[in-house]
């Protein structure tokens, strides 16, 4: 479903990510760890399409097609979701008209017919139940006042209604409650499928209690320098990054 | 007589009925002002003798004065001798068909949801004699004369109801208002008065019959709105439509007297041609908006909606006199290319417990300067006045300029004044975070801005509001990325 082959990435002159090699199939669950300002979030922000980062070598091929090609929205609308570290928030914009823009932008791209007003209400209240959102927060605007958590939590719930094919997802779990965890954590798996990617962007092991990766990769100074099965994350919760850095450093 | 032909008949008989002569049809006058060309243009307007003085008083203060320069803009000088200050409003149509007209207007129209018939009146297109608006301007205006309701132009208003006008003309606006104001009192051409008797409240919103009227009040245009005891009336002006003009230099005014416990609502959407990117062309537009809440309890309230024009200079105020009377003003102002807006309001706080709340949502985007200016006056009598000002500026891109002159006069002691101000950028990251939902932006940004603007839009009459919804993103595109 993805390939990235060597890519690496610049951002005003500074290379940050090194050469990522990434392969992931249709059905599979990756997890990406690391230490902070290693170039996780650049990676995910490289997939979806963000415009000042400057790709300098290598490939992206998503689905048979060059991603690098397609702007941010088409990436989108052929079915890669980010779930952002930082979810933005927009005033006076109401998440019920961003979504349905959203949603009817989508189809629009597939060729469908807008979606009917009372269809999208039904479908936002079926998804609302998979991530326990509470109504009131649909009713406000994008994000605006949410506290952290529910901010993640908006994140899987536009996920959910999305439905996309390939979901970057990027601290999710950062700022989330013990219930929150579970509750998003449960909206992830429901959606997981045989047709379906999702690659999922945590510090804590402890997610992947709840979302079992297929592969755990370690990124570190833009280059994934490690990867394994789920027993990864537990050596590195135990351990802490410093004796891969030994490794890796050492080499270099 | 079936109810075609009835419509078929006011519509053809509707000429003689507004007072338009044909020999005055073909005629203008020649460039410039003087004194001479005051008395023709009154003589033409068949005006009594003392309309005619008072414009001659008008245009003899206004030889007195000189053009302001205290606003925020740049205005290239203005010949006032090279314009002619009388053309008779033309009938005939410009064009045979839609398929004449500029297809980029047209393009305009249909993303508005402008209906076909108004589309054609809009853009000077020959229409069929049965034509949807015209059937319902009739039966509108049944409706009006049932309730006592005058809403006419001003030269029919002058021709059958001088008494009022001379009564009220000039009383919230005086010819020695400023620059404009006097130049307007002396040579203005035509504009609407409305007229809604005590304890009336105007069933409908007065709006659908003057947008199509708008496209011929020309260059000088004039309204006054009066609102007995105890009446309501919501007013709107101009439309959403671009609209051309070959005179670029417009001076307005307007004037609302609210007796007491009346409310008026003045809505205006202006779209005036704004020139082209480069700067060039684009009209000139400098009104002076005035109303006065005379009785106790009585309401003004102002809703704004600025996209067109070259130069916009403007600030609809409130004079609260009566006590406990509520002055509200809400704007939105776009400018984009090279445009220039300076415009804000003035709440004078006269009477008791009055109170005013501004809303100023100003969004500059190209190369464009977007100023606020606003004056809040509590006069020493004015025991508990309130104000709340919030002045809100959004910039797109780094080459415009937003800016703010808030003006306080406090005079008494037990007033309360509060003003907040933001500047915020559109965000890179809000575009983004469109655009991983599928969203392009354009439509990011007609979303981000509406979303912005929703405290101003919400105030308008709901048809509009759809309207200028369209009408903010049309206005910005391209103008990012
Ligand atoms: N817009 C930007 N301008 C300049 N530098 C940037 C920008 N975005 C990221 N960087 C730099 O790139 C590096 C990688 O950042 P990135 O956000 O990808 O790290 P991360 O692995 O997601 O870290 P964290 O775990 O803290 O989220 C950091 O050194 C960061 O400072
Ligand atoms: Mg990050």
């Amino acid at each position: 479903m993805l390939e990235i082959k060597d890519l690496k990435v610049n951002i005003e002159d500074k290379e940050i990510l090194k050469g990522i090699n990434l392969s992931v199939k249709a059905g599979e669950v990756h997890a990406i760890m690391g230490p902070n300002g290693s170039g996780k979030s650049t990676l995910a922000s490289a997939l979806a399409g963000r415009n000042y980062f400057n790709i300098t070598h290598g490939k992206i091929i998503y689905e048979g097609k060059d991603l690098t090609e397609l702007t941010p929205e088409d990436r989108a609308r052929e079915g890669i979701f980010l779930g952002f570290q930082y979810p933005v928030e927009i005033p006076g914009v109401s998440m019920v008209n961003f979504l349905r823009t959203a949603i009817n932008s989508m189809r629009k791209y597939r060729g469908q017919e807008p979606l009917p007003a009372g269809d999208f209400l039904k479908l936002m209240r079926e998804k609302k139940k998979i991530v326990e959102i509470d109504s009131d927060l649909t009713n406000r605007s994008v994000n605006e006042g949410f506290s952290g958590g529910e901010k993640k939590k908006n994140e899987i719930f536009q996920m959910a209604l999305l439905e996309p094919r390939l979901a970057i997802l990027d601290e999710t779990d950062s700022g989330l409650d013990i219930d929150a965890l579970r509750i998003v954590s449960n909206g992830v798996n429901k959606l997981r499928s045989p047709e379906n990617a999702t690659i999922i962007i945590t510090h804590y092991q402890r997610l992947l209690d709840y979302i079992v990766p297929d592969v755990v990769h370690v990124l570190y100074k833009g280059r994934i320098v490690k990867s394994g099965d789920k027993s990864l994350a537990k050596e590195l919760e135990e351990h802490g990054y410093d004796w891969i850095k030994h490794e890796v450093d050492a080499h270099a | 007589m079936t109810d075609q032909e009835k419509i078929l008949n006011e519509v053809t008989g509707s000429d003689y009925k507004f007072g338009f002569q044909t020999n005055i049809d073909t005629e203008t006058i020649p460039k410039g002002l003087n004194e001479e060309v005051v008395r023709i243009i009154s003589a033409k307007k068949e005006e009594p003798e003392w309309l005619t003085e008072s414009r001659l008083k008008a245009f003899r203060h206004w030889q007195t004065l000189h053009m302001p320069d205290w606003a925020h803009l740049k205005i290239p000088e203005i010949d006032y001798q090279d314009i002619i200050y009388y053309a008779a409003p033309k009938q005939e149509a410009k064009y045979e068909s839609m398929d004449e007209v500029d297809p980029e207007l047209l393009d305009t129209f249909n993303r508005l949801g402008i209906p076909l018939e108004e589309q054609k009146q809009l853009a000077g297109v020959a229409v069929d004699a049965v034509m949807d608006s015209v059937s319902v301007k009739t039966t509108f205006q049944d409706i009006l004369a049932d309730k006592g309701i005058i809403f006419c132009s001003f030269s029919d208003a002058v021709k059958n109801h001088s008494d009022l006008i001379k009564k009220y003309m000039g009383s919230v606006v005086p010819y020695t208002d400023n620059y404009f104001a006097a130049l307007n009192s002396a040579v203005f051409s035509d504009g609407s008065f409305c007229y809604i008797p005590k304890g009336v409240r105007c069933p409908m919103e007065l709006s659908t019959y003057f947008r199509i009227n708008a496209a011929n009040t020309g260059q000088f245009e004039r309204t006054l709105i009066v609102a007995e005891e105890d009446s309501y009336v919501s007013y709107l002006e101009g439309c959403t439509a671009p609209i051309r003009d070959e005179n670029q230099l417009h001076a307005a005014i307007v004037e609302i007297v609210a007796m007491e416990n009346a409310e008026v609502k003045y809505s205006t959407v202006q779209n005036w041609y704004p020139g082209n990117k480069e700067g060039k062309g684009g009209i000139y537009n400098f009104v002076t908006k005035r109303g006065i809440c005379k009785g106790d309890n009585s309401k003004i309230s102002w809703t704004q909606v600025e996209t067109g024009s070259a130069v916009t200079w403007k600030y609809p105020s409130c004079i609260l006199k009566g006590d406990n009377s509520v002055g509200e003003f809400y704007s939105v102002a776009v400018t984009n290319n090279y445009q220039q807006a300076d415009t804000g309001t003035k709440m004078i706080h006269i009477g008791k417990n009055t109170r005013s709340t501004i809303i100023s949502k100003g969004i500059s985007a190209g190369k464009s300067q977007n100023s606020y200016r606003g004056l809040v006056k509590v006069l020493k009598g004015a025991e508990n006045a309130r104000n709340y000002s919030q002045c809100d500026s959004l910039l797109l891109g780094d080459k415009c300029g937003a800016h703010t002159f808030p003006y306080l006069e406090v005079n008494n002691r037990s007033a309360v004044v509060e003003h907040e101000a933001t500047t915020s950028k559109i965000g890179e990251d809000q575009i983004f975070y469109c655009n991983q939902r599928g969203i392009d932006t354009e439509n990011a940004i007609s979303l981000i801005v509406n979303g912005y603007a929703k405290e101003v839009l919400n105030k308008l009459p709901m048809e509009f509001a759809v309207e200028a919804q369209k009408l903010l993103a049309i206005t910005l595109e391209g103008s990012v990325g």
